[in-house]
């Protein structure tokens, strides 16, 4: 029994490890705003988006597939994905009543908790099957039939009713019948518990003749301490039924869980598309190219966490890099340019992680990886200089570099006046090119930028923030050669002279 | 032929009388430590005997060395140490005289205790079968089990034990038991009802770490068993009766002499455990050559086993020493810087001597060394309150009265006797002592500060605790074999301690 909603043939594992760069990546692309607005005041759907999205650029082209298939479901039965989700939470809730209470340290302890336990999982399990009886002709993806069809056939009403059949029976109502072998001392070892009914007790006389050979004897109501050594004695004998009950509650408890964790990712992806609806901000399924192409292409992509700070749909760009393994973006100051590198990662991890992305049309080839280097603020705990600390993560990146990643730099190693910046930057990005990695590049650095240019070299796109001529940002990168200045004076001129006219 | 029915003791090739008192000389040597540290965990043997009866001629001793050659192949060790094991689980099965059992319980106890001394003998039989032994002690040993084995008693023994076994352990019974009421039947092929519930929950299986078994703690028999266990004996007659029987018939099941093997063999192997922990951090043993009538004893890279026994416990390196005298030299005479190892070298140099006549390996590459028939130390003491004797009158006492009992075939170890009176007086005394001494012709270690002793005569060696020739203040531990050269050891030693001229004017402000 598995959802398999997320992989088609293997669960998500929750405690997974993160990526190396996943705090770099957090921070760099803002993605703590997506995973609120998509977890709302769920802290499961906040862990399971978090754990999705960072994990994103590990997936193929098959679970990308999957997951928009069934993504694409959800969105059209929303109400039924909610129903689902409620009733298992309904379930897991039955873990925090009860279940390995104060008796459970004793094997009838164990039995008696689990017994209470499952009789609420029949309960849930029946819900979870009508769900799929209600639904299975409405769900079009591969993941959703398998997983109704699952819960149907696995979930009958004679299964149901074969485990309240157990329940029943551990009941001990007539008696415990618990088999020995003799071991040392004499005392009994192996104890087996085996199925008793007093109304099936005939057998003996059948076996036996008339006179069955039986030995008994009464334990007297006043002894106290053999009403104990009795006790003792069932709960040796029911050890190991114990150990069955209780591996099968958490078995049935993790079944829960893990559907909980698959279910949670597209509840947060349906959250994100009311919030976009309402914003009426644009979304697309995007294509998911193999990873050998270098493809690239976009029209109206935004910055999704932007768009949700300012609760509007904002102005997006557009690109086709196809062929392109470099992309250098220069140009005006708080000209966008760092929004669009951030919208740039943020549709890539969306992409792979089968999401839908905020653009009105996209398509990319699949990234092994996807690593970002942003300048800093200055080390507050001065341990190294800002030019060091910034090779520094260089050198902790080039690690762990593997084929096909996706590099973005935000004005790197400008640490250091243009011209040695300009050469370190050149040879990083000439090492990475040249490995056929794909790299966005957002720099002021004239004569690094330059230097690509005038070598014309073909698989490099350039884009720049742009400016009109009366120096309003239009927030929108267009292709076109780097300059040499960046405009801040115009930056400058905002900020202290017209800020003087005002008073 | 006679071989087999002569063997006796794997320790004594002859009987020997036991010491159960610890030899004075121990604690100064601190040969008390490296028994207390051999025997560890081994108390149940009574091995300290053993360690404190030293053997007193030559061919017992190699008697011994054959043995522990035998022993220092690891399959032959591990053999015994099975055996051991066995004999152990052996005791430890046997029914207590103290405790209480009720009927069919003592029975059993009896049944699985023989079940295990015959496993133990059978296998150390199987086991000495193909094994390479070249020791008198083995060999003979070997003989004696192999004869004890194809005995009718020991055949009968075994034979009785398993058909019983057997038996009983094709019993299977189940209780049924209602509130109170508690019946004991036969088991009739039901099956476990705990797959039942696995098959049930196939579906949801998966793999887990965590399980819901109880540990229960294995309690003395209770009533209820009793009663229960009546029960099994009333549905299984025959086999019950046959308990009893089997119990009445081998209350003495035990041979004496492979009884007395288990215990005297625990010598060797105990000592074997120790040494072979000082010789993973790569110190060397050896068998010593041992003579009773040769005094030209030496021995090469030789240690403190106490010392060295603790230091590779903290991961420190172990000094070693060689000494050697030839022709009439027989009296050591060990001077040098304070901490650099001569007491260690006393103390080592009894070491060796004791656990040659032991018939043990002993420290070093290779050893001679000197059948004694007496060991005498004096090592510098508290002052005895109790005999309200000065520290002197004391030290004269003891040395008088080892000297009237030692004979030319004794050994001697002083350790800085004398310090407590002046230096003209010790330098007298010390003269005087020397002149007996000298005269026993017996070998001797007298670590001391008093320059005069060095080359009292042609029986006297001079060897000296050094330092590191470019750094004085740092101790090396090495005892070397060279004429005492003065002055440089105190000033370095007055270094180490900070106490020169200038050192002293920097540390005192005023």
């Amino acid at each position: 029994m598995k959802p398999l909603l997320l992989y088609n043939n293997i669960e998500f594992d929750l405690k997974q490890p993160s990526p190396w760069n996943e705090k770099d990546m957090l921070t760099d692309l803002d993605l703590d705003t997506l995973f609120k607005s998509m977890a709302g005041k769920d802290d499961v759907v906040y862990e399971v988006v978090k754990k999705t999205i960072s994990t994103a650029m590990q997936n193929d082209a098959g679970t990308i597939f999957h997951r928009q298939e069934i993504l694409k479901d959800c969105i059209a039965n929303a109400n039924s994905l909610h129903a689902l989700y409620d009733i298992t939470v309904a379930g897991l809730e039955t873990r925090k009543t009860g279940w390995l209470g104060v008796f459970s340290r004793h094997p009838s302890g164990v039995v008696f908790d689990s017994i209470h336990t499952i009789e609420n999982f029949v309960n849930i399990l029946r819900e979870l099957r009508s769900v799929a009886d209600e639904n299975s002709s409405k769900f079009n993806s591969e993941g959703f039939k398998r997983f109704f069809g699952m819960l149907q056939d696995e979930l009958t009403d004679d299964y149901l009713a074969e485990i309240k059949e157990h329940l029943n029976m551990l009941q001990f109502k007539d008696g415990t019948l618990i088999s020995y072998n003799l071991g040392k001392e004499n005392k009994g070892i192996n104890p087996q518990l085996h199925a008793y009914h007093a109304a099936r007790k005939n057998w003996f006389q059948r076996l036996f003749g008339p006179k069955p050979k039986f030995y008994t004897f009464y334990i007297h109501p006043r002894d106290e301490s053999g009403a104990r050594a009795l006790s003792d004695l069932k709960n040796k004998g029911i050890n190991l039924v114990a150990d069955a009950l209780g591996k099968s509650v958490d078995h049935i408890l993790h079944f829960f869980i893990q559907l909980q964790t698959e279910l949670a990712f597209y509840i947060g992806c349906l959250n994100l598309y009311e919030q976009l609806q309402t914003m009426q901000a644009v979304y697309c399924f995007p294509e998911a190219m193999p990873s050998h192409h270098r493809k690239h292409s976009f029209t109206n992509l935004y910055d999704v966490c932007l768009a949700l700070k300012m609760h509007q749909k904002i102005i997006g760009n557009e690109m086709n890099a196809d062929d392109k393994n470099l992309v250098i973006i220069t140009g005006a100051n708080q000209g966008g340019k760092s929004t669009f590198l951030r919208s740039v990662g943020v549709a890539q991890l969306m992409m792979q992680s089968g999401m839908f992305v905020p653009a009105a049309f996209f398509y990319a080839n699949i990234c092994s990886a996807l690593i970002t280097h942003f300048k800093r603020e200055e080390d507050v705990e001065m341990k190294s200089g800002k030019l060091d600390e910034e090779l520094n993560r260089m050198n902790i990146i080039a690690e762990h570099i593997s084929p096909n990643s996706l590099l973005l730099f935000n004005e790197s190693f400008a640490a250091t006046n243009e011209l040695e910046g300009s050469e370190i930057a050149g040879q990083v990005v000439r090492a990475l090119t040249e490995k056929k990695l794909k790299v966005f590049f957002v720099t002021h650095m004239y004569a690094f930028a330059q230097h690509f240019y005038s070598s014309a070299v073909n698989h490099t796109l350039f884009l720049r923030a742009e400016r009109k001529e009366d120096t309003s940002r239009t927030f929108k990168l267009i292709e076109a050669k780097p300059l040499e200045t960046s405009f801040g004076i115009d930056v400058y001129n905002k900020v202290f002279v017209s800020a003087g006219k005002k008073y | 032929m006679n071989i087999q029915n002569n063997f006796e003791s794997i320790l004594f090739p002859s009987r020997l009388e036991l010491t159960t008192e610890e030899p004075s000389f121990f604690v100064d040597t601190n040969l008390n430590q490296i028994v207390d540290a051999v025997i560890y965990l081994k108390e149940e043997y009574d091995l300290k005997p053993f360690f404190f009866t030293p053997l007193i001629d030559a061919e017992e001793i190699i008697y011994r060395q054959q043995i522990m050659k035998d022993l220092e192949h690891v399959q032959l060790l591990n053999f015994i140490k099975t055996f051991a094991d066995y004999m152990y689980a052996v005791r430890r099965e046997l029914p207590n005289a103290k405790d209480h059992y009720y009927e069919y319980q003592k029975e059993r106890l009896i049944l699985d205790a023989i079940n295990l001394y015959c496993d133990g003998i059978a296998s150390l039989s199987e086991n000495l079968k193909n094994a390479e032994l070249l020791s008198n002690g083995f060999l003979s040993f070997r003989e004696y089990l192999n004869s004890y084995i194809s005995s009718e008693n020991f055949t009968c023994l075994i034979s009785e034990t398993k058909n019983l076994l057997n038996e009983l352990s094709s019993i299977t019974y189940s209780v049924l038991t209602n509130d109170l009421k508690v019946q004991v039947i036969p088991y009739n092929d039901e099956t476990d009802y705990s797959e039942e519930i696995e098959n049930t929950f196939e579906k949801f299986k998966r793999a887990s770490d965590k399980n819901y078994i109880s540990k229960f703690s294995n309690e003395p028999m209770n009533h209820v068993e009793a009663a229960i266990l009546k029960g099994v004996a009333a549905l299984y007659p025959e086999i019950f009766q046959s308990l009893c029987d089997y119990f009445a018939k081998w209350q003495n099941f035990r041979d004496e002499t492979i009884m007395k093997f288990d215990r005297e063999i625990q010598f060797y192997v105990s000592y074997l455990e120790y040494i072979s922990k000082i010789k993973q951090a790569g110190l060397l043993f050896c068998y010593p050559e041992v003579s009773n009538t040769n005094k030209e004893v030496c021995n090469e890279e030789g240690f403190d086993l106490a010392l060295a026994n603790k230091l590779i416990k903290q991961n420190e390196p172990v000094v070693c020493n060689n000494f050697f005298l030839r022709g009439k030299e027989r009296i050591i005479i060990v001077s040098g810087p304070n901490q650099g190892g001569k007491t260690t070298f006393a103390r080592m140099f009894a070491q060796l001597h004791y656990l040659a006549v032991l018939g043990l390996p002993v420290s070093g590459k290779k050893a001679k060394l000197f059948l004694f028939n007496k060991l005498f130390t004096h090592f510098e003491k508290e002052e005895n309150l109790k005999h309200m004797r000065s520290k002197l009158e004391d030290d004269l006492i003891r040395i008088h009265d080892f000297l009237q009992q030692a004979t030319s075939n004794s050994i001697i170890i002083m350790n800085e006797i004398l310090s407590s009176t002046t230096l003209q007086d010790a330098v007298f005394l010390s003269k005087k002592i020397m002149q007996k001494i000298d005269s026993l012709d017996v070998l001797c270690v007298w670590v001391t500060f008093i320059d005069q002793l060095l080359s009292f005569s042609e029986k006297t060696v001079s060897m000296l605790s050094t330092v590191m020739p470019d750094n004085p203040a740092v101790r090396t531990f090495k005892v070397e074999r060279k004429p005492a050269d003065g002055l440089a050891y105190a000033l370095s030693i007055a270094e180490k301690y900070r106490v020169t001229y200038e050192a002293l004017k920097e540390r005192i402000q005023v």
